[in-house]
């Protein structure tokens, strides 16, 4: 034990008991890997619903005169929200170094792209509106039930990140086995942009094929 | 062999009384509402759902009694359909898994040698919520605004066009407010099982109602979020004009019996695995040996957590899907008797190796093979499209899922009720009353529900609120209607049971069964902290190894004492090796409070309070930044490099 004074055990609520470093995956990394794959189901149930509909409904897809989605504006999302897990990577990495500035970097970059993407997806709405809505038919209800649900996750993603950066700056705790949040909010942000690359191909690129 | 607190060489009395001291709750009203003991909040979820049973059986008397004679007029048609639709939709969601999950709550981190759940505000919080959905739901009822769909709740009847007025928008919002409690309990239970096992329980030495459980809580995290998606189109439906299920808008009635019974078969078998649990971990301290051929059961628990989401189809041959699709979903219904047929022949063969013990938990188990062994017979016969398009929506489906679920899920609880209960209650129950119990829930079953096989063949459709008399239905019928009061009464007969254990009962020792998991070595009930040592485990049948109790007394070290705080042992996922020791929360309001905001959230939900409902998901958001805030400690660097 390097640790007579019991500073770190204190500080991090973790007694060495093997070894001096904490060893195993936490109890917190597999909470959220579970509850990463019930919301992956989530989805993977949303775009099922999708083809199935698609299928059921006919050739004429999107149906009622509807134009093809244009691609312009969701590549544009595309390339916001899938590089912004390399901050949340870079600023995990930097916690684990005892590196504060990194960790408050890194999350402000991805708080900025995130935000940027929810800015984007406003605009998508705000075009898309003109020519349908969630209730024209089952078109619109699918594009807006999952685009929207999936915005839904992006924010909710972003609350955590913005509560990791907040609590960063407001000088909460990060010590040693903390940085199980910064990397639990990783995990679920890089599942965000996961099903993002999935709702890409299925609602803005399969109606193309 | 129980192991008596203060016997316990290794431990000293400072250190009980640390540990007696590190896991008090807060006296008085305060702790009812912050309690994050596992134990506790397991024997809440069981009087919960047995509340929930009970008016989930009155309902089905009611019904019984209104179709007792034929063109009778107990109840109108709109009243039979919402009791009809709530005794379904409690039986399953307000009853069965949330009595499983108390039981689970109760006895994983007993059996797994823990001192508690791996997240026990979380744990709170689900019970809170699985209250307050039960709740939420059931108060419908006296508005006349119940469900009155079916607990199936099929398209098109449940779109507002055809079904107006608030039913079944108080079940779609009812289910997805419970499915949090749901997946929150499952998530806990999985890790539980993998992060706080004893040192040395390796995945070949748990307990198989652990296993048990953790498949079920699998299921539970990949079935439910298909019922979520089905109940999350559905109100977006009848309340803001969607078209998921409406033909006119180019959706699909049919959508919602896929997504339905997606989430539906693998539910049947989240039931019936956990209660198979329970009948494995009861057989041994009747049988006085362990149950034959672990590995294959637990083979076997898997195998069914798999198959069954792949049989969904078999909800659905009378729908008109492609023929391919039947042949395929009837060879996987046919497949997934195997496994299930493995754990029978096991617990026959345990029986018959084994030295029986004939209490009231051995006949309800036996009572439980030979009624699930119809069920799952009736089950088979329905893998056969053809035979299946016969009597589909007849009451012949109607006996066979009650088979099923009252033999194969009621049966083992019931079992587990008396097994356990001097464990929860430290007090022993009435065996003559038990007997009672038993003989009655036994014959009124059976006298219920096997003419429903016989109704169904003649042709009698379900969810009919009554019939005419000339297909000569009417004299089953009356004996159904005789047989479910003797249900009731056989039901009854285990509840005085339970009130005559708490207050009349003699006190229980720790182990008054000589069962052979970790439960038993601790007293009953348990202390707050479970157990004064971590055991340490060498086989499979812990309790009954000489080497766990003196792995408590004489090898009892600091490192599995962890009295100097409110602590449990992390352990390895497979081999369950010393980790560290990792501090656990103190009671809080928090998850009552978050609870509470959510049922805001959906109550305004429903009642179309939308600025309400805005208000409420903030507080949630609010709560939840509240809950996982860093406690500031004045000694902490910050960012210490680990």
């Amino acid at each position: 034990m390097t640790d007579p004074g019991g500073v770190v055990a204190a500080a991090t609520g973790v007694t060495a008991l093997t070894t001096e470093e904490p060893v195993g995956r936490p109890t917190g990394w597999w909470g959220m890997v579970l509850f990463v794959a019930t919301e992956a189901t989530l989805f993977a149930c949303l775009l099922g619903s999708y083809f199935y509909l698609r299928f059921q409904f006919g050739p004429q897809w999107p149906p009622g005169g509807v134009d093809k989605p244009k691609l312009l504006l969701p590549l544009l999302m595309t390339a916001v929200l899938v590089p912004s897990s390399l901050p949340v990577v870079w600023a995990e990495h930097g916690i684990r170094r005892g590196r504060r500035g990194r960790l408050r970097a890194g999350l402000a970059a991805t708080l900025v792209l995130g935000l940027t993407f929810l800015a984007l997806l406003a605009v998508e709405y705000a075009e898309d509106l003109k020519h349908f809505t969630m209730t024209t038919d089952v078109y619109g209800s699918l594009f807006y039930l999952i685009t929207g649900f999936h915005g839904l996750h992006v924010l909710v993603g972003l609350t955590m990140i913005g509560w990791l950066l907040t609590a960063s700056l407001r000088g909460g705790s990060f010590g040693s086995h903390r940085h199980e949040r910064v990397r639990n909010a990783a995990i679920y942000w890089h599942f965000v942009d996961a099903v993002w690359v999935a709702i890409l191909f299925t609602i803005y690129l399969s109606p193309r094929l | 062999m129980s192991t008596t607190t203060s016997t316990a060489p290794g431990v000293g009395r400072d250190d009980l009384a640390r540990l007696a001291e590190h896991w008090a709750e807060p006296r008085s009203l305060r702790a009812w509402f912050t309690t994050v003991d596992h134990k506790k909040i397991g024997r809440r979820y069981l009087v919960t759902a047995a509340f929930f049973f009970v008016l989930a059986g009155l309902s089905a008397l009611v019904m019984r009694t209104q179709l007792a004679r034929p063109e009778s007029g107990v109840v109108s048609p709109q009243e039979y359909n919402q009791i009809f639709t709530m005794h379904g939709t409690a039986m399953i969601f307000l009853f069965a898994t949330p009595m499983l999950f108390g039981f689970g709550n109760f006895l994983v981190p007993l059996m797994i040698g823990s001192r508690d759940m791996a997240f026990p505000r979380l744990n709170a919080f689900g019970y809170w919520v699985f209250l307050f959905a039960g709740l939420f739901m059931w108060a419908s009822l006296p508005f006349g605004a119940a469900p009155n769909n079916g607990w199936f709740a099929y398209a098109p009847l449940n779109q507002v066009q055809h079904n107006p007025g608030l039913h079944m928008d108080v079940y779609a919002l009812g289910l997805l407010f419970l499915g949090i409690s749901t997946t929150s309990g499952a998530i806990n239970f999985i890790v539980t099982a993998l992060k706080l096992r004893a040192p040395g329980m390796s995945l070949n030495r748990v307990p198989l109602f652990v296993w048990a459980i953790v498949a079920t809580a699998f299921m539970v995290v990949f079935a439910l979020p298909a019922l979520n998606a089905d109940n999350t189109m559905l109100f977006l439906d009848r309340r803001f004009g969607t078209h998921f299920f409406d033909p006119s808008g180019g959706g699909n009635v049919l959508l919602w019996q896929h997504l339905f019974w997606i989430f539906g078969h693998p539910d049947v078998y989240i039931i019936v695995l956990s209660a198979l649990g329970i009948v494995s971990a009861v057989l041994p301290a009747f049988t006085r040996r362990g149950v034959v051929a672990y590995s294959l059961i637990v083979l076997s628990i898997v195998a069914i957590a798999i198959i069954s989401f792949g049989v969904w189809v078999h909800h659905m041959f009378a729908t008109g899907l492609p023929q391919l699709s039947y042949s395929f979903f009837s060879a996987a219904s046919t497949v997934i008797t195997i496994p299930s047929g493995i754990q029978i022949f096991a617990w026959l063969a345990t029986m018959l190796l084994g030295r029986l013990v004939l209490r009231v938990p051995l006949l309800f188990v036996i009572g439980f093979i030979v009624t699930f062994v119809l069920g799952g017979l009736t089950g088979a016969m329905f893998a056969v499209t053809a035979f299946d398009q016969q009597v589909t929506d007849s009451y012949f489906v109607v006996a066979h899922f009650h088979y099923v679920l009252i033999g194969g899920a009621v049966f083992p609880m019931l079992a587990g009720i008396y097994y356990w209960l001097p464990k929860i209650t430290g007090r022993m129950y009435h065996e003559g009353l038990g007997r009672w119990a038993f003989w009655l829930t036994f014959a009124g079953m059976h006298v219920t529900f096997f003419p429903m096989h016989l109704t169904g063949l003649f042709g009698m459709p379900r969810r009919v609120y009554t019939y005419r008399s000339e297909p000569g239905w009417d004299g089953w019928n009356l004996v159904s209607t005789v047989g479910s009061y003797l249900l009731a009464l056989g039901l009854l007969l285990v509840l005085v049971g339970v009130v005559h254990a708490l207050r009349r009962g003699r006190p229980a020792p720790a182990d008054p069964w000589e069962g052979d998991s970790l439960e038993w070595s601790t007293a009953s009930p348990p202390e707050p902290y479970n157990f004064p040592v971590i055991p340490r485990v060498h086989s499979l049948h812990p309790a009954w190894d000489a080497r766990t109790a003196e792995s408590t007394t004489t090898g009892a070290t600091a490192e599995r004492v962890l009295s100097d705080g409110r602590r449990t042992l992390f352990t390895s996922e497979l081999d369950a090796r010393t980790e560290r020791a990792v501090d656990m929360p103190e009671s809080s309001f928090k998850p009552l409070v978050l609870a509470g905001a959510l049922l805001v959230f959906f109550t305004a939900m429903l009642l179309a309070a939308y600025p309400v409902a805005v208000v409420a998901a903030l507080v949630v958001a609010a709560t939840i930044a509240a809950w996982l805030w860093p406690p500031r400690r004045p000694d902490e660097e910050l960012g210490v490099a680990s």
